[in-house]
């Protein structure tokens, strides 16, 4: 029997080499006459150990990483396939501990399934939810996303049951689900790897989503830096399409859905839902003003759904276990889990997926292990280029929206960078206003001047003129921003810029 | 690659192109409907196909889907990713945003344009590389990142980086 190896094809596998080791593997096998199939599965998310190979075996799925094209040959020589010695072996790949202390339910079959096969997807769980919803009526559907207290993950956290519900109570001949692939925010990757790896999942999301409000369109707006999960995703929706998932009369139901992959082309504010429509509608992507609401008056004016694709990638589970087993995890209202991407300078980065609670610190040091460079951690930014910068004495906070905001934070997509004690938090400063001007989509002054603003004045605080006057004007200049913005990329950059100041004031001493 | 531009005439729309690129554009503007909301997905089939969003091409989307000129190079320079003047041989984007600056994409940044001898958006002097920026490739647990072409490299030394510029040949 041919024996099954697995190497992530993955972006970030990839990036570390993963096709060129998927090639030597079977090219040696070849030479040597070993019968194998190379499976190229999702990441699990042990980035750190990309490319991750693994070997099926009877007692389970032995791993090896990271494995480079020079290590191919010795573990042949070592008796691979099979449970060999050598030095980067991991053993049974789910009894890691870095494995085991997570809940792993959206990320469910990341890395075990391949992703782009139907078969393998039912087998392991798919369909479930779409089957429960598929027997319920619309505001069952919905009051179920209500009660399990699911909110949005695309950085805003809100609820996404009521999200649902407003568009559901809408009278319209044509409603539509937009899912916000967008995945803008630095440091932040879950997005990507679940499309990469289980895309299917967010198909049966986006189907779930269309029976709750009545919806028969939907379009999945992702990024044009992910090139890898644009390729998978539309292999996705043509093999779900092939077998009657999407189109009309979905699996026999009577229903109708189809879903739409539209590219992005970098624009960090696209991630924002007003602009990301103005985009899908052809122009350029400038914010709406609200109300109206995207979910009353939405894509080509109907009432749309935008949700995240964690959001939507959520639901099947929730359907299939109920709102409650949903509710039942997590921390005041902050419910179920969150897939937390710890990326930066930590020696193991990846993809982690807990019930909201834990803190910062068992993260960077459970299972990050601290730096990567092996120095002390200094700062940490969660949420992205518009989180705040975090010091030592905050790595207690648990992972919860509400305690979060409590300090001036926020938690955003979940997404962790690690710096250590050479990042000069200035400069970390400076940055936050440069991308701001870089990015700000121009329909409001304070953001599109003040940030341009805000690098000068932090080039002058640092140059030392007159660096009180100049730090009493950067924070007039973040006040002005906070309050005068129209959308959070003008109104939060003064998050990582004043957590800056504030944590790391002898940062912006002048420089001699 | 030389831009595919010839000489504009303005009576015609399209007409600065030369005959290649203008059958290019043809064939992308035709495989959509006549609507709006196409505009993005035909620029990125004109990307795709000629390597940047030639400003000569913009009339014949313009007229196709009953856009003003003025209105499709408003969307054209709003994003980052089109490039109204051909790149060169390869594309090399650098992450420039968080994870990779805490793992060193500074000092790659500063070596790559020293080596290249150019900033962002330019192209090396021998048209091998152009040089463009990208704020996270999603790739920030194997910090630090860059794209070449459409391939995602992680975990860049400066050494590694070398060997990424060798590959596209000779550079000055
Ligand atoms: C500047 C800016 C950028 C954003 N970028 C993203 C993004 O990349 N992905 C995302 O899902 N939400 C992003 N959002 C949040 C969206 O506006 C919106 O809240 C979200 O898509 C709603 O989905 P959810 O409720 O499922 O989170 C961004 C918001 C702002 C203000
Ligand atoms: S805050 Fe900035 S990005 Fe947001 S609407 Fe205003 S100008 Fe645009
Ligand atoms: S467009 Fe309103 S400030 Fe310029
Ligand atoms: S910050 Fe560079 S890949 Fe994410």
């Amino acid at each position: 029997m041919s024996r099954r190896i697995f190497v992530p094809r993955d972006t970030s596998a990839v990036a570390c080499g993963a096709d060129a080791v998927a090639d030597r593997i079977r090219s040696e096998a070849a030479r040597r006459g070993v019968d194998v199939t190379v499976v190229r599965n999702g990441s699990r998310g042990l980035c750190w150990l990309e490319p991750l190979v693994e070997i099926e075996t009877d007692e389970g799925r032995i791993g090896y990483g990271p494995i480079g094209v020079v290590d191919v040959e010795g573990l042949f020589d070592a008796g691979f396939p099979g449970d060999v010695r050598h030095p980067r072996a991991l053993g049974l790949v789910e009894n890691m501990a870095w494995l085991k202390r997570q809940l792993r339910h959206c990320f469910s079959r990341n890395g075990i399934t391949d992703p782009l096969d139907l078969a393998d997807y039912a087998a392991n769980g798919g369909w479930a939810g779409f089957a429960q919803a598929r027997s319920m009526a619309s505001e069952a559907i919905v009051q179920t996303v209500i009660e399990s207290g699911l909110r949005g993950r695309g950085g805003a956290a809100f609820p996404c049951g009521i999200k649902w519900k407003t568009v559901l109570d809408q009278v319209a001949e044509q409603k539509y689900i937009v899912c916000n692939a967008d995945e803008g925010d630095s440091g932040t990757f879950s997005d990507r790897m679940l499309i990469e790896g289980d895309p299917y999942r967010l198909i049966e999301g986006m189907l779930i989503a269309g029976r709750a409000v009545g919806a028969t369109k939907g379009y999945v707006y992702l990024r044009s830096e992910y090139p890898l999960a644009c390729r998978v995703f539309a292999e996705a929706l043509d093999t779900a399409r092939e077998a009657g998932w999407l189109g009309s009369d979905i699996r026999g139901g009577g229903r109708d859905f189809d879903i739409e992959l539209r590219i992005g082309a970098g624009a960090y504010i696209c991630g924002e839902e007003t602009s990301l429509l103005e985009s899908l509608e052809g122009r350029r992507g400038q914010v709406r003003f609200k109300p109206p609401l995207p979910a009353i008056k939405g894509l080509f004016g109907k009432p749309t759904v935008i949700n995240n694709v964690i959001t939507l990638a959520s639901v099947p589970d929730i359907l299939a276990n109920g709102a409650a087993w949903y509710r039942d995890l997590g921390v005041g209202r902050s419910r179920g889990t969150l897939p937390i991407q710890l990326g930066g300078n930590i020696r193991r980065g990846g993809l982690i997926e807990l019930a909201f609670g834990v803190t910062l610190r068992e993260l960077l040091d459970e299972f990050g292990g601290g730096s990567a460079s092996g120095r002390p951690i200094r700062a940490v930014q969660v949420g992205g280029p518009l989180g705040a910068y975090l010091p030592e004495s905050q790595f207690d906070t648990p992972l919860d929206y509400e305690a979060f905001a409590a300090i001036d934070a926020m938690l955003g997509h979940g997404g962790i960078v690690v710096f250590d004690d050479s990042v000069d938090m200035a400069e970390q400063a400076r940055f936050a206003m440069e991308f701001c001007a870089v990015e700000s989509c121009g329909k409001c002054t304070p953001c599109r001047i003040g940030s341009t603003r805000g690098v000068e004045v932090i080039d002058r605080m640092r140059a030392g003129t007159d660096a009180e006057a100049d730090e009493v004007l950067l924070r007039s200049l973040c006040d002005t921003m906070l309050h005068g913005s129209l959308c959070a990329l003008g109104g939060l950059t003064p998050l990582p810029v004043l957590s800056a100041l504030k944590h790391f004031p002898e940062d912006f001493a002048v420089r001699r | 690659m030389k831009p595919h531009v010839a000489r504009p005439d303005p009576s015609s729309p399209g007409s600065g192109l030369d005959a290649v690129a203008r059958a290019s554009v043809e064939a992308v503007i035709a495989s959509f409907e006549s609507r709006q909301d196409v505009l993005l997905p035909i620029l990125h089939g004109i990307q795709d196909a000629l390597g940047f969003v030639p400003p000569a091409s913009l009339p014949l989307v313009a007229s196709a889907l009953n856009l003003s000129r003025a209105e499709v190079h408003g969307v054209v320079s709003f994003y980052h990713h089109f490039r109204s003047e051909a790149p060169g041989r390869h594309v090399l984007r650098l992450c420039r945003a968080e994870a990779c600056q805490a793992m060193g994409a500074r000092a790659i940044e500063a070596h790559v344009r020293r080596r290249l001898g150019i900033g962002y958006n330019e192209t090396s002097a021998d048209g091998r590389i152009t040089l463009e920026p990208v704020y996270c490739l999603g790739n920030c647990a194997c910090a630090p990142s860059a794209m070449l072409d459409e391939q995602v490299h992680g975990r860049l030394s400066l050494e590694a980086v070398d060997r990424l510029l060798d590959g596209c040949g000779e550079v000055a």
